[in-house]
């Protein structure tokens, strides 16, 4: 599965993008969430508040509790501060 | 109907004559400009980068407009959005809403501008003399997006 990542996400994880190999368990945007922040200090530092961060699948905005299963792309991202 | 995602700048009378070339139905044109601002004086932005996704940003603008297009009855709909890096005075975005009457061009605008803001993906960052950082969402931003899930023409 692609990840992608957004301004001051991408610029903690240090990288735009992976690919991942998700364990059965993570089933969530919120799992994959917790997931990540356990995969390093950059992650864990990058997802410290969760509360905040968006995320959207396949280029549409989801919910933490969306399920990931058969997503191509998870994009996470602070809230957005265009226009 | 058309969003552009563009490095470089836009020509407003130009975009608003593309609206209108060869109609008669349009009574009505609301231009909305987002212009590139300086900030407070005791710590000006000297510039800003705007960070986007692209393929996501393209998709959702799209179904903003196709939102305000079933709410309003409009004849056209053009949105650009700059990105890359801007400095004070650059515009930075542009929606072009015309219609037979100006209130639902008014509206539509204002509509597109609320959601675009809060849900279009770009992310602004500033630098100024103190220092370089990621501007933080704003919540009256949020409330004036909320404002159309109870308020319909």
């Amino acid at each position: 599965m692609k990840l992608i990542y957004f301004a001051w996400l991408r610029e903690r994880i240090g990288v735009p993008e992976e690919e991942v190999d998700l364990p059965a368990e993570v089933r969530t945007v919120e799992d994959l969430m917790q997931w990540l922040s356990e995969r390093s200090e950059a992650h864990a530092h990058a997802f410290e508040n969760r509360k905040i961060i968006r995320a959207a699948i396949d280029r549409r905005h989801v919910k933490p509790a969306a399920p990931v299963a058969g997503a191509g792309e998870i994009a996470f991202f602070p809230p957005m501060t265009g226009g | 109907m058309s969003v552009r995602l563009q490095r470089e700048d836009f020509d407003v009378s130009a975009e608003v004559a593309a609206l209108t070339a060869g109609r008669t139905d349009i009574g009505a044109v609301v231009n909305f400009i987002g212009i590139c601002r300086a900030g407070p004086e005791d710590d000006r932005i000297s510039a800003m980068t705007l960070d986007h996704y692209p393929e996501m940003a393209q998709a959702e603008l799209e179904r903003i407009e196709a939102e305000a297009s079933e709410r309003w009855p409009l004849q056209g709909v053009t949105v650009i959005h700059r990105h890359g890096r801007l400095v004070p005075g650059d515009n930075i975005v542009l929606v072009v809403t015309a219609s037979m009457h100006r209130q639902a061009a008014f509206e539509a605008a204002s509509f597109l501008m609320d959601y675009l803001k809060t849900r279009a993906p770009f992310w602004k960052k500033e630098e100024r003399a103190s220092g370089t950082g990621w501007v933080a969402a704003k919540d009256e931003d949020d409330a004036a997006a909320a404002r159309w899930t109870t308020k319909k023409p």
